[in-house]
């Protein structure tokens, strides 16, 4: 396996080898081991059921409430082991997650939203109040929707409203879950160019689960590929944009021109269905 | 005009003010329901029991007295001092807040991501438990409670409406306090969840447990926090409803009258069970005027289901019961 994150590079949140059981029984994850760099964008990509998902929950210990455990390996965040931890302490030390499917509170307004993700600070409202209109400098959109119910507003505008309400906790860390899901291609190239404007004028790093792995690995820096639950492949995300196999099974364009491997497009297609 | 019109109004204003705590105790579930989807059946035991410890504490009652007794052979009841009416109800509240704690820690701590079903048996068990323990506790004799509302036929509202009317309005000075705190209560609750950090948590909680967790909000300290809410509305329930009939094991029942509120107003609507409660007093007192003396009478005790299994029928969301928003 490549193993090569940029040597000057320091590494924020290191995963070594983990294994994840649902229930007590459902093996899901089997040894994942993966790096995310300070103030890099790493890719986690892999088709439905992979692990992606699991993994993030694993960092954010949001496990616990589905009856997930990690059984094996463990996980530190700035060499300190995350084990025992619950979420609220994750978000204090500076992680925190955007839930695949945006879950936004429905029946609180945009703003609302917002201000919940900054439940955890103790900072004072003064600068609360400036993050959120820098998170409305980086979201125009929900500026002017901020007194709609979340529940009525559009897909794109309930995943801003969750980056944006992830922003308010002032994150080093964005575990982000699938923006792309259920949106239109120019919005998830909008949404996507302000994660990378986030991770470049504000310094915040991320770990992007994404199925969409054409987008994904234009904006990343670094990439894993997962596969029913183990690394399959990791690289620069420049390398395995131009890695054959990648480009075969996850792009959807090979070599010889011939169309991509029959499930994965299945996979995708049937998942633009059903969100 | 008519005697038989005043009369109706006269039953309107008393139905209005049994609404009121027909209200307070729905709100009791209604907050307990959003925030965790359990449908606390001890709801009614919870303002027996905090009407029983207000009792206890304000005549200086030694708590399970009987059972000290039966141990050590002792004959210890009181403590000989009499604690004031508001130094007993933060007391009480106290008690209340550690009730929510112990509740969360011993029991729904534990039964995260069951059932509904099954969360609603473990209350069921919580209300036997609860009558028990208070019995226990306290003693099971039926006990006076005054802690100083104004009590009687209000004598302002009886002068100007028989000088207005030829007829006194009949109306009790307890319910129109009940009502005047039943008015600030929801006003506080109100303001509580609107416009403050924990009340909107509490809001996010109700809505999504798991984006909840991701923003870093504990759910067993909003849990804590809505049973201590929950609590408070029980034990300002079972001040009015025992200042008005003693203190004693039917209290626990007003649970009873608050179930086809709910139903009225929906499980999860505040303005709902305000709404419904008032219905529902103003409803079934009406129906036993007009009604009641042809059928033989009684008819408050089934007049409040009858109601509310029509609107089963016609609006199974209740009357304010949130919309569930869908798209698509
Ligand atoms: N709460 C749970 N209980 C039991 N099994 C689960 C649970 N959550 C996920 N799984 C299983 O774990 C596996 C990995 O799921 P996960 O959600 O991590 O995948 P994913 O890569 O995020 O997929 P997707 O792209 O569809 O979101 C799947 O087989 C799924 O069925
Ligand atoms: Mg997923």
């Amino acid at each position: 396996m490549l193993d090569t994150t940029d040597a000057d590079q320091k590494t924020l949140l290191e995963i070594n080898n983990i294994e994840v059981i649902y229930n007590h029984v459902i093996l899901v994850l089997k040894g994942v081991s993966l790096k995310v760099a300070e103030g890099g964008i790493t890719a986690l990509l892999g088709g439905n059921g992979a692990g992606k998902t699991t993994t993030l929950k694993a960092i954010s210990n949001l496990l616990h409430s589905e009856r997930g455990e990690v059984t094996k390996g463990s996980i530190a965040y700035r060499g300190q082991k995350v084990a025992g931890l619950d979420p609220a302490d994750m978000v204090r030390r500076g992680v925190i997650q955007v839930m695949e499917g945006r879950h936004c509170f429905e029946h609180l307004t945009v703003e609302e939203n917002l201000m919940t993700g900054a439940y955890t600070r103790r900072d004072g409202k003064g600068v609360v109040d400036e993050d959120l209109e820098k998170v409305y400098s980086y979201f125009p959109r929900l500026k002017e929707r901020r007194k709609s119910q979340a529940g009525y507003t559009s897909g794109g505008e309930q995943q801003m409203t969750a980056i944006g309400r992830a922003l308010m906790s002032r994150p080093e860390t964005i575990l982000l879950d699938e923006p792309s899901m259920g949106l239109a291609p120019q919005l998830v190239e909008e949404i996507f160019g302000i994660v990378k404007n986030l991770n470049e004028k504000e310094g915040v790093s991320f770990l992007l689960a994404e199925q969409n792995t054409n987008v994904a690995l234009r904006f990343a820096h670094y990439g894993y590929i997962l596969e029913s639950g183990r690394v399959v492949m990791d690289g620069p995300a420049a390398e395995l944009r131009e890695n054959p196999d990648v480009k075969e099974f996850y792009l959807g364009v090979s070599e010889e021109g011939r169309k991509s491997f029959r499930d994965v497009r299945s996979y995708r297609r049937r998942k633009r269905w059903l969100s | 005009m008519p005697d038989q019109l005043l009369f109706a109004i006269e039953v309107t204003l008393n139905g209005l003010m049994a609404g009121v705590l027909y209200a307070l105790v729905a709100l009791g579930f209604v907050l307990i329901y959003k925030a965790s989807g359990i449908f606390n059946y001890a709801q009614g035991v919870m303002a027996l029991f905090a009407a029983l410890t207000l009792v206890g504490i304000m005549e200086g009652q030694v708590p399970f007295s009987h059972l000290i007794n039966a141990i050590f052979g002792t004959e210890i009841h009181h403590f000989g001092w009499h604690v004031p009416a508001l130094a007993a109800i933060i007391l009480t509240i106290a008690v209340m807040v550690v009730f929510a704690w112990l509740v969360q820690v011993l029991i729904f701590r534990h039964l995260v991501n069951q059932e509904p079903i099954l969360l609603f048996m473990a209350t069921i068990g919580l209300a036997y438990f609860l009558e028990g323990f208070g019995d226990l506790m306290w003693g099971s004799d039926i006990k006076k409670l005054d802690v100083g509302l104004p009590q009687g036929i209000n004598g302002w509202i009886d002068q100007t409406t028989f000088d207005a009317f030829g007829y006194g309005f009949f109306i009790d000075n307890l319910d129109i306090s009940a009502t005047i705190v039943a008015i600030i209560l929801v006003a506080g609750l109100i303001i509580f969840s609107q416009y403050t950090k924990q009340g909107r948590a509490l809001r996010a909680v109700a809505d999504d447990h798991q984006a909840a967790l991701s923003v870093g909000i504990s759910l067993n300290f909003i849990w804590v926090l809505v049973w201590s809410v929950a609590g408070f509305v029980a034990l300002v329930a079972g001040i009015m409803w025992g200042a008005k009939s003693g203190v004693q094991f039917s209290l626990s029942l007003i649970a009873l009258k608050a179930l086809p509120v709910l139903m009225l107003g929906g499980f999860t609507s505040i303005p709902g069970a305000i709404v419904g409660g008032l219905i529902i007093g103003v409803g079934e007192k009406l129906f036993e005027f007009l009604i009641g003396p042809m059928v033989g009478g009684a008819t408050e005790n089934w007049f409040a289901y009858v109601l509310a299994l029509l609107f089963l029928v016609f609006r199974p969301q209740g009357l304010f019961g949130e919309k569930i928003i869908e798209r698509v």
